[in-house]
């Protein structure tokens, strides 16, 4: 079976409160088991990775986290993933999506800004949120698009339309976008593979920057992002989780073969 | 971190959600009314319509005695009719759908075009029956034939299939055409062995709007001069002294259902409305045929195609 690693060492550092149980957890796209039994505990305010070949089902498991399965027929979710401090179980039957993904915002792999205004954009969430004061509204997207790295760049272009910015903005506004409703928990699917290196540069930099104030989970094909950005790294590989550590031990002394052999580019 | 509000965030979605279910009722409802509406015309009419049909109906022509009355010249018209005309508006509207997407330099001028395309699908179809009374009988001497009908409603039809054509093909991502034209392909391989193929579901859904509007025409067909009461029937195409005598069909005088159907309701007698009653569910059913051969067409076509 999976060398699961719950946790012993990670609860030793100073501080750590747990956001989320996921426990024996099992995901299906109809018959397929895309995921299988994963146990693990993410820690709040902590940028975690998780990573591994192609089709390893880590993207998958990520979707898992705001419901992102339930838009289509056929999926199924077992076990649970547990949110504290409240002790909501994500998946229960009687917890609806839509309030899963009030609390857990998702930065998709390609920007998806809306046809919409740089404003718009970003006030979108907190409008569908129900505000709908033009003054919380402007603090907030000022808000936003400070914690976004944008603020500079976008304050005097507030209402033309977002696709007028590059793709690396695009994307910083996706991220403010998410930001300004004040997610628990970010979810990053690959944020940064359609992106330039200096792009790529300053999302990490935001992500670095969030640390502390958000949980997050970043999906990614580059280790090296990985381990520039992550305090804990997961590498999954056929739908199970192989190894769940902290990002240093991983990186430095994997303890099952197949991590080591991701991890220094034998396979993947 | 603030400790989330649980209970407040799940008032929220609830209030919230209530305009999702308001709306799923109330747009369940409106499909209701149109369907509703449409399958009890569809109901009385076969009601009235079904008992009078049987193979006499369909063998028989029109009679002055409505039992012995039958649809044979309507169906034999219509289908003929439909044949030139899916032979004339469906190469010629995909040709200049493809053109226009795909060929045409983008300028005021092919703007203009795009405008007047999309305004013709909109002008009364009589004024068609018109133009072609003048262009086709007259002018080219075409007479009141099959063939100047289905070049009028192939002039009708026209602009749908080239709109729909268009969408489709501007459906196709950027990077498809990209990948071709990377391999080196010319335009006209480009769009012979990618953007029509992956395109042709949905030109086909515009060919068969088209289609299921033309087989309905009455007012144009009429313009143009078509018999109301008529006992023989056009040549078989592909019969007669050929080369020339196999195209005799297409000069022959014809009517189509919904004329028939028309001159029905307009007699007194209760009988006739019955026949048109019937004539009308056959022509709904030619409808259907119609859409049905062009579904498993495109079904056939998307069986190859991972798209």
């Amino acid at each position: 079976m999976v060398t699961n690693m719950p946790n012993a060492a990670l609860q030793n550092s100073p501080a750590s409160t747990i956001k989320a149980d996921i426990r024996n957890f099992n995901f299906f796209y109809g018959d397929f088991q895309a995921l299988k039994n994963v146990n693990m505990s993410i820690e709040e305010g902590r940028v975690t990775a998780l990573i591994g070949p192609s089709g390893c089902g880590k993207s998958t498991f990520l979707r898992c986290f705001n419901r992102m399965h339930d838009l289509y027929p056929g999926n199924r979710y077992e076990g649970e993933i547990v949110f504290h401090p409240d002790n909501t179980n994500l998946l229960a039957a009687d917890v609806d999506p839509i309030e899963v993904r009030m609390r857990v915002g998702m930065v998709f792999q390609k920007p998806n800004p809306f046809p919409k205004s740089i404003f718009e954009n970003v006030a979108y969430g907190l409008r569908v949120r129900g505000e709908s004061k033009r003054s919380v509204l402007e603090e907030k997207v000022e808000q936003a698009l400070n914690d976004a790295a944008l603020w500079n760049e976008a304050k005097d272009r507030l209402h033309e339309p977002a696709y007028n910015l590059s793709g690396g903005q695009q994307q910083r506004l996706c991220i403010a976008r998410c930001l300004a409703t004040g997610p628990e928990m970010i979810l990053f699917d690959e944020p940064t593979s359609a992106l330039d290196p200096i792009a790529t540069a300053s999302i990490e930099e935001l992500i670095d920057t969030l640390r502390g104030k958000v949980t997050i989970l970043i999906v990614t094909h580059s280790m090296q992002q990985a381990a520039r950005v992550s305090d804990f790294t997961a590498y999954m590989y056929l739908g199970e989780m192989i190894e769940y550590g902290k990002t240093d031990d991983i990186f430095v002394k994997p303890r099952d073969k197949r991590t080591e052999d991701y991890i220094t580019g034998k396979f993947g | 971190m603030a400790l989330p509000d649980t209970a407040a965030i799940r008032a929220m979605v609830q209030k919230h959600k209530r305009y999702d279910h308001m709306f799923a009722i109330l747009g369940l409802l409106c499909l209701m009314v149109g369907l509703l509406t449409l399958l009890a015309l569809l109901v009385d009419m076969g009601m009235r319509g079904i008992p009078r049909i049987d193979w006499g109906f369909f063998t028989e022509f029109p009679s002055r005695r409505a039992a012995n009355a039958g649809i044979l010249s309507a169906w034999v018209g219509s289908a003929l009719v439909m044949l030139v005309t899916a032979a004339a508006a469906i190469p010629v509207g995909i040709a200049a759908g493809v053109y226009l997407e795909e060929y045409a330099r983008k300028n005021w001028f092919t703007d203009i075009i795009e405008i007047n395309i999309s305004n013709l699908a909109g002008v009364p179809s009589i004024v068609y029956g018109l133009l072609a009374l003048g262009l086709f009988v007259y002018q080219f001497n075409l007479g009141q034939s099959i063939l100047s009908a289905g070049l009028t409603l192939a002039l009708l039809i026209l602009p749908v299939i080239i709109v729909a054509t268009r969408e489709a093909i501007r459906s196709i991502p950027g990077e498809i055409r990209e990948g071709a034209y990377a391999l080196g392909a010319t335009k006209w391989q480009a769009v012979h062995d990618h953007i029509l193929p992956y395109s042709t579901s949905g030109i086909l859904t515009g060919v068969i709007i088209g289609m299921a509007r033309a087989i309905g025409e009455t007012a144009p067909i009429i313009t143009i001069g078509a018999l109301t009461f008529i006992a023989f029937l056009p040549p078989v195409p592909g019969t007669g002294e050929p080369p020339a005598g196999m195209f005799d069909w297409l000069f022959s005088p014809f009517t189509v259902m919904p004329i028939q159907m028309f001159n029905w309701t307009s007699r007194p007698e209760e009988a006739f409305q019955v026949n048109a009653a019937a004539a009308g569910f056959v022509l709904v059913f030619m409808t259907l045929a119609m859409n049905g051969l062009a579904i498993w067409i495109r079904y056939r076509l998307r069986k190859n195609l991972k798209w």
